[in-house]
C-alpha cells in the first residue's frame, strides 16, 4: 500500500502543479486586462479599488491569485510525502517494489538502506522533483517583498519546470513500480556508495542544484512582468544565497568523500559529474555578485537576469549529463540512455524557452545605472566575466569528447592538464580581483588610494613568492603563484574590516570577509597539495618500514576482519614522526552483494596535513601493496570550503535581518 | 558598461545565448544517437604491426617478434595474462581454433615465466609462440587497452580485426570470418 500511496501523492502533486500553472496564466491575463482598463482612463476605478495598492491586482485576478500560494504549498507537501514514502519502502526493504529490489539489501545497515533511496536513477529524480516543489512552496510561503505580479509569474515558472519533471518521473522513471512476484533478496548497492558521505552529500548538492530553480523562476517572472530592478534583486538575493550555500557544502563534501573513499589521494578529478556540479556553482557565484550590483546600484539588469537563467540551466544540463549516460564517468552507477531523449526534450523546452523569452523581452527592460570601469561595480563585472569564461572552459572540456566523437568518431578523454592550465591562471586573476573589489568604492574609485590599500597584500604576495621559491626551487609555476596569492587573499580579504567598528559592521560584510578568506585558505591547500605531496608506492612485507615525507611508517601486521556485509584484510600501520607513534588501519574490503572490492583508506590528520594510507592487494610472498601519501595542508581545501559556506550563511542571516528591520521601520513610519 | 546599452545597438546579440544553447542541444542529440561505448578500439586496424621483438614468456616456448607475423599466413595474436580470469574463459575457444589449424601466437602481459607455465598447464597451450611483454609496451603499441584482446593479423602483417574481451563461443563465427577474409 505504501508504494500506491506514494504514487498517488505524486500524481496529486503533478495535478496541483498543472493547476498552479493554469491559475498563474489566468491571473496574469486577467490582471493585464485590468491594467489596460486602468490605463484607458477610469482613474476613479483605480482610486475606488482598495485592493489595488499593495498587490497591483484587482477583481477576478485577485480572486484567482489567492489560490496560487496554497496550491504551491500543498504541491510541495504532497511531493515531499511521496519522497518520504519511498524512503520508508527502502528502510523496510519492501522487495515487492522493483526499485527497492534492485538497489536495496536486507543485510545493509539502516543508514545505507535510508541513503539507498536516492542512490539510483528513479529515487534521485524523485528527490530532485521533491526539492523543486518544496522550493516553490517556500517561495509561496516566505516571499513577501516581491511585487505580487512578479511573484505570481515566478510561481508560474516554478510550476512550468515542475510539470515536465513530474511527467518524466511518472511516465519514464516511476520509482514506485511493483515487482511480481516479489524478489527473495535485494540486489544490494554499489559498495562504494556504502558510506556515510552518501547520506549527506547528494541531498545537500541537490538542494543547491535544484534550489537554483528559484533564481530561474525569478528571472522568468521578471521577464514576463518586465520588472527588473533593485527590489527584484533584493528579493532574489537570499534565495540565490541559500542555494549557493548548499551547493558549496555539497561540492566540498563531495570532494572530501571522493578523496577518502576512492583511495587515489586526489580531491578533484575533473570528472564529468564533478564538473556538472561545478558549473552551476560558477554561474551561481557570478549571479550572487551581479545581483548585488543590481540591488545596490541598479546596474547589470540584463546580465543578472541572464545569469539567473544560466545558473539553473547548468543544473539541468548537469542532470542531463549524469542521468542520460551520454558521458561515461566514475559516477555512472545510475544511468539509462533511453531516458536521455526525454530529458533532452525538457532541456530544449525550458532552457530554449527561457533564452527565447530573454531575447524577446530584455530589450524592453530599461537600462540600468552606469558606472566607471574602475569601481566596485567594475570589479564585480570582471569577477562575472572571469567566472563565465571559467564556466565556458569547464563546459567545453566536459563536452569536448562528445563533440569529437560526434564529428569524427574519435575517442578521447579530457583530463586535469587541460582544466588546470586553462582555468588555473584565470582563477588566479579572479583571486587577485577578489582582493581588490571589496576595497573599491561604488561608482568610481581612484587609482592612487586603491594602490595604497592594496599595498600590504601585494607586499605579502611578493614576500611569499620569494620565500617559497627559495625554499622549494623546483615548484611548478601554478602552485607557486597559488601559494603567493593565497597569502595575499587571506590578508586582503580582512582589510575591509580595518578601521571599522567591528560590532557595527553589518553581518553580511562579515560574511563576505569570511567567504573570501575561505577562498584564500582553500587556494593555499590546493597549492600545497599539488606542490608538496610526497608519495610512496611499495610492496611491503610485514615488519618493513617505509619513509614518506616526515613520517616513518611500519607495516606491523595484516589481519583478516569482517563487517555486516563484507570481509576484509586490515593492515596495522605504525606511523611515527618526532617520537610519537599513531596506529592506522587501512582495509582492503570485499563486499558480497554485489561482489566488489574496495579499499578503505586510513587517514591521520595532523595540524599541518594528512598522512593518507591505502592497503592494496597481496603482492605474493607475504608482501602487500602499500600506498602512502603525505599531503601537507591538504585539509585547508575543505576547511576553506566550509569557511566559504559559513561566510555565505552569515551573509544570508545578515541580509534577512536587515530586510526584517527595514520592513519594521516602514511599518513604524506608515 | 551596461549590457542593455550594447544590445540596443546590436539586437542580434540578445539571440546569441539561444543560438549557443541550440548548438549545445545539437551536440546532445548526436551524442544520444551514439550511445557511449566504453570499449576503446585500436587505431592500428588496417596498419602494419609495429616492429617489436619479445623474449619467450616461459621456459618451453619461443619468443615473438613482428617478423614472425608477416610470413604469408594470417595469425591470431592473443593478448593475455596468467592473472586474468576472463583469459581462462576463452581458453577452450582458442584450443578449438588451434585444432583447426589456425596459427595462434600469444603476448603475455606483465607476467612471470612460472605463472605463464602454470596457466598453460591448467588451461592448455594453443600458442605457437608466446612473447613476454612485462611493461605493456607492445600491447600499447598495438592499441590494446586491456586483457584479453585478440587481433587478426594477415599474412603481410597488417592488423585486420580487433576483438576486445574474451572470445566466447558466440564470437567464433566472427573470428573465423575475419581469418578467412585475411587469407
Amino acid at each position: 500500500m505504501i508504494a500506491e500511496a506514494g504514487l498517488a501523492a505524486l500524481w496529486l502533486g503533478a495535478a496541483l502543479c498543472a493547476l498552479q500553472l493554469v491559475l498563474v496564466v489566468l491571473t496574469l491575463m486577467a490582471s493585464k486586462q485590468v491594467r489596460s482598463d486602468v490605463v484607458e482612463g477610469s482613474s476613479e476605478k483605480k482610486r475606488g479599488s482598495e485592493q489595488l495598492g499593495p498587490t497591483g491586482l484587482v477583481g477576478e485576478a485577485l480572486e484567482l491569485s489567492r489560490a496560487i500560494r496554497p496550491v504551491a504549498v500543498a504541491q510541495g507537501v504532497l511531493t515531499l510525502a511521496a519522497f518520504a514514502l519511498l524512503i520508508l519502502l527502502f528502510v523496510r526493504v519492501d522487495l515487492s517494489v522493483l526499485l527497492v529490489a534492485q538497489n536495496d539489501h536486507s543485510e545493509k545497515p539502516f543508514l545505507y538502506r535510508f541513503a539507498a533511496s536516492w542512490g539510483n536513477h528513479e529515487g534521485s529524480m524523485l528527490m530532485w522533483v521533491a526539492i523543486l516543489s518544496i522550493a516553490g512552496a517556500a517561495v509561496a510561503l516566505l516571499e513577501r517583498r516581491l511585487n505580487e505580479r512578479t511573484l505570481i509569474a515566478t510561481l508560474g515558472g516554478q510550476s512550468a519546470i515542475g510539470l515536465g519533471f513530474y511527467a518524466f518521473l511518472l511516465f519514464a522513471s516511476n520509482p514506485f513500480a511493483r515487482l511480481t512476484p516479489p524478489a527473495a533478496e535485494g540486489q544490494g548497492l554499489n559498495p562504494l556508495l556504502q558510506d556515510p558521505g552518501l547520506a549527506f552529500h547528494p541531498p545537500t548538492l541537490y538542494l543547491g542544484y535544484v534550489g537554483l530553480s528559484v533564481a530561474f523562476s525569478f528571472a522568468i517572472g521578471a521577464l514576463v512582468t518586465r520588472d527588473v530592478g533593485p527590489a527584484f534583486a533584493r528579493a532574489m538575493r537570499p534565495w540565490v544565497l541559500a542555494a549557493w550555500i548548499f551547493l558549496t557544502i555539497g561540492i566540498t563534501a563531495g570532494s572530501y568523500w571522493a578523496y577518502y573513499e576512492l583511495g587515489w589521494g586526489g580531491w578533484w578529478f575533473w570528472d564529468p559529474v564533478e564538473n556538472a556540479s561545478l558549473m552551476p556553482w560558477l554561474a551561481a557565484t557570478a549571479l550572487l555578485h551581479s545581483v548585488t550590483v543590481l540591488a545596490t546600484r541598479d546596474g547589470l539588469r540584463a546580465w543578472t537576469v541572464m545569469l539567473g537563467v544560466v545558473a539553473f540551466s547548468m543544473s539541468m544540463v548537469g542532470t542531463f549529463l549524469v542521468r542520460s549516460g551520454i558521458l561515461t564517468s566514475v559516477h555512472a552507477f545510475a544511468v539509462d540512455p533511453r531516458r536521455g531523449s526525454f530529458l533532452l526534450a525538457l532541456l530544449a523546452l525550458y532552457i530554449g524557452g527561457a533564452l527565447a523569452l530573454f531575447a524577446l523581452r530584455i530589450g524592453t527592460v530599461r537600462e540600468g545605472s552606469r558606472f566607471d570601469a574602475l569601481s566596485r561595480e567594475g570589479s564585480l563585472v570582471l569577477n562575472n566575466l572571469l567566472l563565465s569564461v571559467i564556466l565556458g572552459i569547464v563546459l567545453v572540456g566536459t563536452l569536448y569528447p562528445l563533440i569529437l566523437e560526434g564529428a569524427t568518431g574519435e575517442k578521447l578523454s579530457v583530463g586535469p592538464p587541460y582544466f588546470n592550465s586553462a582555468a588555473g591562471p584565470l582563477a588566479l586573476i579572479l583571486g587577485a580581483a577578489m582582493v581588490a573589489g571589496p576595497l573599491m568604492r561604488w561608482r568610481r574609485e581612484d587609482v592612487r588610494p586603491l594602490l595604497k590599500k592594496l599595498a600590504p597584500a601585494a607586499a605579502l604576495v611578493i614576500v611569499m613568492l620569494v620565500a617559497v621559491k627559495m625554499a622549494a626551487p623546483t615548484i611548478g609555476i601554478l602552485p607557486l603563484l597559488g601559494l603567493g596569492l593565497s597569502a595575499g587573499i587571506c590578508l586582503g580579504s580582512i582589510e575591509p574590516l580595518i578601521g571599522r567598528n567591528l560590532r557595527r559592521t553589518p553581518l553580511f560584510t562579515w560574511g563576505m570577509v569570511v567567504a573570501h578568506f575561505g577562498i584564500g585558505i582553500a587556494l593555499a591547500g590546493m597549492a600545497c597539495d599539488s606542490a608538496f605531496t610526497a608519495e610512496r608506492l611499495v610492496a611491503a612485507s610485514v615488519g618493513q618500514t617505509v619513509d614518506v615525507g616526515p613520517w616513518r611508517v611500519k607495516l606491523a601486521s595484516v589481519t583478516p576482519g569482517f563487517g555486516p556485509n563484507w570481509t576484509s584484510m586490515e593492515g596495522t600501520l605504525e606511523a611515527s614522526r618526532s617520537g610519537a607513534t599513531t596506529i592506522l588501519r587501512p582495509q582492503a574490503r570485499y563486499y558480497w552483494a554485489p561482489p566488489t572490492e574496495t579499499s578503505e583508506s586510513a587517514i591521520l590528520t595532523a595540524w599541518n596535513g594528512q598522512l593518507y594510507t591505502v592497503l592494496g592487494a597481496q603482492a605474493g610472498e607475504g608482501r602487500w601493496q602499500l600506498r602512502l601519501w603525505w599531503k601537507p595542508f591538504v585539509t585547508f581545501i575543505w576547511g576553506g570550503g566550509v569557511l566559504v559556506a559559513f561566510g555565505g550563511t552569515l551573509a544570508l542571516i545578515g541580509r534577512l535581518r536587515r530586510e526584517r528591520r527595514s520592513a519594521k521601520n516602514r511599518e513604524a513610519f506608515a | 558598461m551596461s549590457a542593455p546599452v550594447a544590445t540596443a545597438r546590436r539586437p542580434w546579440l540578445l539571440w546569441v545565448p539561444l543560438i549557443g544553447f541550440v548548438l549545445l542541444a545539437t551536440i546532445f542529440v548526436i551524442g544520444l544517437r551514439k550511445p557511449d561505448d566504453p570499449a576503446i578500439s585500436s587505431k592500428m586496424i588496417g596498419e602494419t604491426v609495429p616492429a617489436f621483438a619479445l623474449p619467450a614468456a616461459a621456459r618451453d616456448v619461443q619468443g615473438l617478434s613482428s617478423s614472425d607475423l608477416a610470413d604469408g599466413t594470417p595469425h591470431l595474436v592473443n593478448i593475455f595474462a596468467s592473472w586474468c580470469v576472463p583469459c581462462a574463459a576463452e581458453a577452450p575457444q582458442l584450443e578449438m581454433l588451434a585444432k583447426n589449424g589456425v596459427p595462434i601466437v600469444g603476448i603475455a602481459i606483465r607476467d612471470r615465466p612460472d605463472d605463464v607455465a602454470g596457466f598453460l598447464t591448467r588451461y592448455g597451450n594453443p600458442y605457437r609462440r608466446i612473447g613476454s611483454d612485462t611493461t605493456s609496451k607492445v600491447q600499447i603499441a598495438l592499441g590494446s587497452s586491456g586483457v584479453p584482446e585478440t587481433f587478426v593479423v594477415d599474412g603481410k602483417g597488417v592488423i585486420r580485426l580487433q576483438k576486445i574481451g574474451p572470445i566466447l563461443p558466440q564470437d567464433m563465427a566472427d573470428v573465423q570470418a575475419a581469418l578467412a577474409a585475411a587469407r
